[in-house]
């Protein structure tokens, strides 16, 4: 299979169509715009629709629309544009609707920034939006892992009829690097729900998130959440390296992993017993995962770029079993190697 | 083996491309690379910048902080990054455009190699208008080998054919030659 | 014996929520009534408001998808979209389509979106109880215009079939009334070109329906009516802004 270099942006657009996309409407905002750039340029070739919506908010309703007539949607921005989704993302899961929502994070709150961040954290997996529900919350640490991710939320979306975030980031977005696209056979499973006329042949199907009733609301969130315990069972992934007898595991997700790692390797030449945890799914938290690789574990390190949003999740998974330390940088900074490096051999004088 | 690139300049000086041949280059030595370009409004009228990183280990931080090689094309990417430098590292400056005195240098003396080329100039007087970021590129194969992971001119050359569209074919010997310019320096 | 009158195969057989007096039934019906003439009920969807008519969804016989309050031009362009050769309509109400869903509405009617509009305007907020909406009438009490609204303060109504026949993309904007039997033909007709116009591939159509709201207006329904005769149609007055074909489309003869 060719390998072909490609921006992260673009390589996830070029996944969602090889994934079965067919609808993409999108706003622009830095830094995710090369995606709708690339999906304008090719979208309508490949038999797709793409189109500029007047805002965030008309952009999510066109997917909830595309959605619930049955096609693979998808939609990106980034923090300002998803804090306006945030609507339409309720409404698609209080009516069990398959999407994906790419958000290419950049720094906040308000205007914020447009250099690179991880300060969505808590947004994607707290709460885009009223009401009890969840999204899956994929984190790639790659372009190729952009791709493979890509793939992955649209079939999660379909498999539990739920919204799907991929959480990138400008530097994931903006970096090019060599990827191999996958030869996958999509399978877009049959979908009797949808609203695309019921040609006098069933019932009218109705696409709704309205229950008047509170025991029908309560049902419905119930079932819903039936759905969350197989996703929390099924769907957990996490990457471990030098995590077996690791006296330190510095956990990091997506693009603060990449440097968490060199870091982690940089140590251990030095002798230093340490490991880094890296999530993949951040709703559902690898919980089981985590505890795995903290087995010898006296300390983490959560190494994040943000103000440290996801210690309290670690603790959590970890029964607030062990001490969790926070380094991160924000703003648009990125923490460098050197900084992490310091980091670690601190705590390594510490706990000797 | 890790090497660190950044390459910075007006943006239109072609850096962001000048840090896809490396790049593509990469690729074809099936050596891990990343490029990561500078964004955002800076990017319009101001300095642009990409860092490339070549290695034979999978890449951390696609952020340059620590180049072992700059490539600066003007004056404020000079100021910006030279400081930066890893002890050892090159630095390739386009002095036509940058125009610091040759005294502003010495104090990097023997802490990094300094390579002051009328790049822009020797594109005009060559027939390469607007390739000085090329004929930098040229320069730094001759003076990097044993940093490029096993990137030459061979690879650079080929490189070519894959980034400029059949379109604008006329362009790839007009690189070629601008290679070839640095590296006769 | 020969049926004379029966209920429209596109609206089901349940008994609707709306207040006595209301004309979302008279409106329901005659929307099903087109559905059912030109037989594109196995093919339509409908897309319902936030507001009195959010249940519709229940009392048509079509494919049916609630939409969050003022989106439903939105969705029905994401509708559209995905499945071009369904037919899609929104009903929606006033303060659904002219306050909260100005931005939507506007921006579906200049991509000349090849939908239908059901607007539904009776100058209040129904649902809600009674408040201010953008159509309400310079005077007109309501809970959050206890004094009575005064433009100084509110601001003036807004006029949507004025506003969007300046539209590019719009192929109908028409407002009519269903105080009387006249003007309920009139506003089939309208609603069956609104129809006709999609199922032409013409472009952008929106019936505005002048309604009432016997409940929140604190009338009965006869003086309700009244008040659409002296009091709306005076300040929106009945008739065709814009009547073009948007889209020629080489494909339908």
């Amino acid at each position: 299979m060719e390998k072909v270099l490609m921006k992260g942006n673009e390589a996830l657009a070029e996944a969602a169509m090889r994934a079965g996309c067919k609808c993409f409407f999108g706003y622009p905002i830095t830094p995710q715009t090369e995606i709708s750039a690339y999906l304008a340029k090719n979208m309508a070739k490949r038999g797709g629709v793409f189109l500029q919506a007047e805002s965030e908010i008309a952009a999510i309703n066109m997917v909830l629309g595309a959605a619930a007539s049955g096609v693979r949607a998808m939609t990106s921005s980034s923090g300002p544009g998803i804090s306006l989704k945030s609507e339409g993302v309720s409404y698609i899961a209080g009516s069990d609707l398959p999407c994906v929502i790419v958000n290419v994070q950049r720094g906040g709150p308000g205007l914020g920034g447009i250099q690179p961040s991880q300060s969505d954290y808590w947004q994607a997996t707290r709460a885009l939006g009223h009401g009890d529900f969840q999204m899956v919350v994929y984190a790639p640490a790659s372009v190729q892992e952009t791709i493979d991710m890509t793939y992955l939320a649209f079939d999660t979306a379909d498999r539990f009829r739920m919204p799907v975030m991929i959480l990138s980031d400008g530097l994931l977005g903006q970096m090019m690097e060599p990827v191999v696209f996958p030869q996958i056979e999509v399978k877009i499973p049959e979908k009797p729900w949808a609203c695309c006329g019921h040609k006098n042949k069933r019932p009218h199907n109705i696409i709704n998130s309205l229950y008047l009733q509170p025991d029908e609301l309560e049902n419905s969130v119930n079932e819903r959440f039936k759905r969350y315990e197989i996703v929390k069972r099924e769907c957990p992934a996490a990457e471990s390296s030098f995590c077996e007898d690791a006296e330190i595991v510095v956990c990091a997700f997506g693009a603060a992993a990449r440097i968490a790692k060199s870091a982690v390797n940089t140590a251990r030449e030095k002798g230093i017993k340490v490991g880094l945890f890296r999530p993949q799914t951040l709703y559902p938290f690898p919980v089981e995962l985590i505890e795995k690789a903290c087995r010898k574990a006296k300390i983490v390190l959560s190494v994040e770029m943000n103000k440290g949003q996801m210690v309290d999740d670690i603790r959590l998974a970890l029964n607030c079993r062990l001490p969790v330390e926070f380094f991160g940088r924000h703003g648009g900074n990125i923490p460098t190697v050197k900084e992490v490096s310091a980091q670690i051999e601190s705590i390594s004088e510490r706990i000797k | 083996m890790l090497t660190e690139i950044i390459i910075s300049g007006f943006g239109g000086q072609g850096v962001l491309f000048s840090g896809k041949c490396l790049a593509y280059s990469a690729m074809l030595k099936n050596v891990n690379i990343s490029w990561l370009p500078s964004y955002g409004p800076e990017m319009r009228g101001g300095t642009a910048n990409c860092s490339v990183c070549l290695s034979d280990e999978p890449i951390g931080s696609p952020l340059v902080t620590e180049p072992d090689i700059l490539i600066a094309m003007n004056d404020p990417s000079v100021d910006k990054f030279i400081r930066s430098v890893k002890q050892g590292g090159k630095v390739f400056i386009d002095s036509s455009i940058a125009d610091r005195k040759a005294d502003f240098y010495d104090k990097f003396d023997g802490k990094i190699g300094i390579f002051r080329i009328p790049a822009s100039q020797l594109a005009q007087d060559n027939g390469l208008g607007g390739m000085g970021n090329i004929i930098l590129l040229g320069k730094v194969l001759k003076e990097c080998s044993d940093m490029l992971c096993g990137i030459d001119r061979d690879t650079v050359f080929e490189a070519f054919t894959k980034i400029i569209p059949p379109k604008k074919e006329a362009l790839i010997e007009k690189n070629r030659a601008a290679v070839l310019v640095g590296e006769g320096i | 014996m020969s049926v004379v009158f029966e209920k429209p195969n596109a609206l089901c057989d349940v008994s609707m929520h709306y207040c006595p007096g209301c004309t979302h039934g008279i409106i329901h019906r005659m929307v099903a009534e087109v559905i059912d003439e030109t037989g594109i009920c196995g093919n339509t969807v409908g897309i319902c408001p936030v507001g009195c008519s959010v249940m519709a969804y229940d009392y048509f016989n079509c494919d049916m998808i609630e939409a969050p309050h003022g989106r439903a031009p939105a969705v029905a362009t994401g509708v559209k979209r995905a499945n071009p050769d369904t037919v899609v309509f929104t009903y929606q109400g006033d303060g659904d389509l002219a306050a909260i869903g100005t931005c939507e509405i506007v921006h579906a009617a200049a991509r000349g979106e090849n939908i239908t509009v059901i607007f539904v305007n009776n100058t209040i907020y129904g649902m809600t109880g009674g408040q201010m909406a953008p159509t309400t009438i310079p005077g007109q009490i309501t809970q959050t215009t206890p004094y009575g609204r005064d433009p100084k303060v509110q601001g003036f109504p807004l006029k949507v079939c004025e506003m969007l026949s300046e539209v590019d993309g719009v192929a109908l904007a028409q407002r009519v009334a269903v105080d009387s039997v006249a003007h309920i033909k009139e506003a089939k007709k309208a609603i069956r070109k609104a129809f006709d116009n999609q199922i032409c591939r013409r472009g952008f159509s929106i019936v505005e329906v002048l309604s009432t709201c016997p409940t929140n207006w604190g009338m009965t329904p006869s003086e309700a009516m009244e008040r659409v005769r002296t009091e709306m149609i005076p300040y929106f007055p009945l008739g065709v802004y814009k009547d073009a074909v948007v889209w020629e489309d080489k494909t339908k003869g």
